[in-house]
């Protein structure tokens, strides 16, 4: 008798409800669990992102916040679009993309295939390889415009001491020629660890079987690097060389405080010429839109970059 | 393992290893001179760190790192001998220079706005992050994979781009100049890598754990608190450093959005100046003590750091 009463009370007790008896339903759980985060990259980035989309339509200026603000419509992007000194910006920024990206996967990958024959202590070494890339752009940046100091800069003397150029003519950040390389340097220089750690995983992950039936049907060395091992480590490659380009694109500590764009505007990369004109010039409303426009830019590289991630994830 | 490589055809020939090691020791040994060279100044006394040719043997001193922790006024040397005797090494140091120590720098304050900047955008990030992550592991959440690419994408923002809003934002409500403010533009940055990374390490936590306890009486909050938790201990660890890192190295948000109070050590060292120009020994000291946490930091995620730069897609 009281076991059917218990029986028809747990059958009529809904479902949800009979969870809820044991705690918090699993639904309910997963959205009190995610949900703090969502509401916080909306108060602090999408929000944020729709204010700057009213703004670029606009010609607010932050410095005079009574002003009235007037609407442009389009304006502002037609203007970015027909302004000279923004593709010169962006063609900075490609050359910097281009040039560090070039190096660094060059080099970067080298080092990896080399530290792939495994070596006595090569942890170590590959450890100590890692640092630079883990330090602060900025203060390490800030470090090198002493390094680059003519004559008294020891990067300066080395180069001097080596090709024998009178140490007071290499003026690596004020020579309007040296000065796009003076950042390639330094970025190649940290970043470099990065696309090789990538890459050494990307190594890692080729299955030595595969060189040994390579080995049985007498492929060279040479053959088995086009055949083998460059194909299968192309996708860690590729993810390595896609970060770096969104890193890249948006680049703006280390270049900020190495040349602050200078000399005149020869590394004036799109963040500094963004800051310029946001926080120096103060139109607000013109740099939210190039703001927008920078955002959209990355957010289709982002959007490649995850595909990229999950298809490296699936092997 | 070592059985097959001892015969295997493919492993690398003893000689090729010898010359990969020789390159590979050459290329650290040479990207590691500017740190050397940054320690080595904080080493040295204004006039030998400006010195032609560059000085690697050099007499140490420790006026940098007095330099650093100090500003100091110009005084007549009459001035300088009326006073009593000098009160320790950095005094003594700084009067042979005609000048006497005015007060403390801003140095202390700026580091420690770092430490907590850096701590409590770290804290919160890795708490939300944890929370998502097993969220996103565990239960079927509707449009989970944009909702991951929403988390993600909003870490490949130009900061620059981010800051105008956040700046006028900020504004309105007073968080401009704030430590608080900080730490949740550094949250909000932090999470997005806090997630990824955990979720990692959380779907290689077994199901079973949880399903044990959750049948031996134990509701999903008590099985989350009693088992997974334990077991991503090292995975919130390195998450953990990770963030911490990205918080104590970032400048492009600290230098537009703080001037003053909550100002951080990076903006902060390249400010450091001396009597004509920039004082190298004291930005090397300044810069010398900043870094070695992050070292320490390095060593100690050796192991995870494929995976935190990788936003968890490379494991190894």
């Amino acid at each position: 008798m009281l076991n059917r009463t218990a029986e028809n009370v747990a059958r009529a007790t809904p479902e949800p409800l009979a969870r809820k008896v044991r705690g918090i339903s699993d639904k309910g759980l997963a959205w009190l669990f995610i949900s703090p985060t969502i509401l916080l990259l909306l108060a602090i980035n999408i929000f944020p992102l729709f204010w700057a989309i009213y703004l670029s339509f606009t010609n607010y200026r932050a410095n005079r916040p009574n002003e009235v603000v007037k609407n442009l419509g389009f304006a502002n992007y037609q203007r970015i679009l027909g302004d000279q000194d923004i593709w010169i910006a962006m063609q900075t920024t490609a050359h910097f993309v281009f040039w560090t990206i070039l190096l660094q996967t060059l080099i970067g990958f080298t080092l990896a295939w080399l530290i792939d024959r495994k070596f006595r202590g090569h942890a170590f070494w590959t450890t100590l390889i890692l640092v630079p890339m883990m330090l602060s752009p900025a203060v390490v940046g800030n470090f090198w415009r002493f390094l680059y100091e003519p004559q008294i800069g020891l990067f300066s003397y080395v180069i001097s001491f080596v090709s024998g150029i009178p140490p007071t003519s290499i003026q690596m950040l004020s020579n309007v020629s040296l000065a796009p390389w003076s950042i390639i340097i330094v970025d190649t220089w940290m970043w470099t660890p990065y696309v090789m750690l990538i890459c050494l995983a990307g190594l890692r992950s080729i299955p030595e079987y595969i060189y040994e039936a390579a080995e049985v049907d007498r492929a060279s060395n040479w053959r088995q690097f086009w055949s083998i091992t460059l194909p299968m480590a192309l996708p860690f490659i590729m993810l390595a060389v896609l970060f770096r380009g969104i890193e890249n694109f948006k680049m703006f500590d280390m270049v900020n405080l190495l040349t602050g764009g200078g000399p005149g505007s020869t590394t004036e990369v799109a963040s500094i010429t963004l800051k310029r004109q946001a926080f120096e010039s103060w139109r607000t409303g013109y740099s939210s839109a190039f703001a927008i426009i920078l955002f959209v830019a990355v957010f289709g590289l982002a959007n490649i970059y995850v595909k990229a991630l999950n298809k490296v994830k699936q092997r | 393992m070592s059985l097959t490589t001892a015969h295997s055809v493919v492993a690398p020939s003893a000689n090729s290893k010898r010359i990969a090691g020789a390159i590979i020791i050459a290329y650290a040994l040479i990207s590691i001179v500017p740190l050397l060279w940054i320690f080595a100044t904080s080493f040295k006394t204004p006039p030998d760190s400006i010195a032609y040719p560059p000085k690697i043997v050099f007499q140490p001193s420790i006026e940098g790192y007095c330099n650093l922790f100090t500003t100091r006024t110009r005084q007549t040397p009459e001035y300088i001998n009326s006073l009593g005797p000098a009160t320790g090494f950095c005094d003594e140091t700084v009067r042979k220079r005609n000048m006497v120590i005015a007060g403390p720098s801003n140095f202390l304050p700026r580091f420690l706005n770092s430490l907590i900047i850096a701590f409590g955008s770290t804290f919160c990030a890795v708490f939300l992050g944890t929370l998502s992550a097993y969220g996103f592991s565990r239960f079927k959440v509707p449009l989970a994979d944009d909702l991951l690419f929403f988390i993600l994408s909003t870490r490949f923002m130009p900061p620059i781009a981010v800051a105008i809003p956040i700046y006028l934002m900020y504004r309105e409500l007073g968080l401009s100049d704030t430590a608080l403010g900080m730490i949740l533009l550094y949250t909000a940055v932090n999470v997005s890598l806090a997630v990824w990374l955990l979720k990692g390490f959380i779907d290689e936590i077994p199901r079973e754990y949880e399903e044990a306890a959750m049948i031996d009486g134990y509701t999903r909050l008590q099985a989350f608190w009693r088992t997974v938790l334990p077991q991503a201990t090292t995975g919130i660890a390195a998450t953990a450093i990770f963030c911490l890192i990205f918080a104590w190295n970032e400048y492009a948000f600290a230098a537009l959005l703080t001037s003053g109070t909550a100002q951080t050590a990076p903006p902060f060292i390249p400010t450091i100046i001396g009597e004509g120009g920039q004082d190298w020994p004291a930005v090397a000291a300044g810069t010398t003590i900043f870094l070695v946490p992050i070292l320490v930091f390095t060593i100690l995620l050796r192991k995870q750091l494929l995976r935190g730069i990788t936003f968890g897609a490379v494991r190894k």
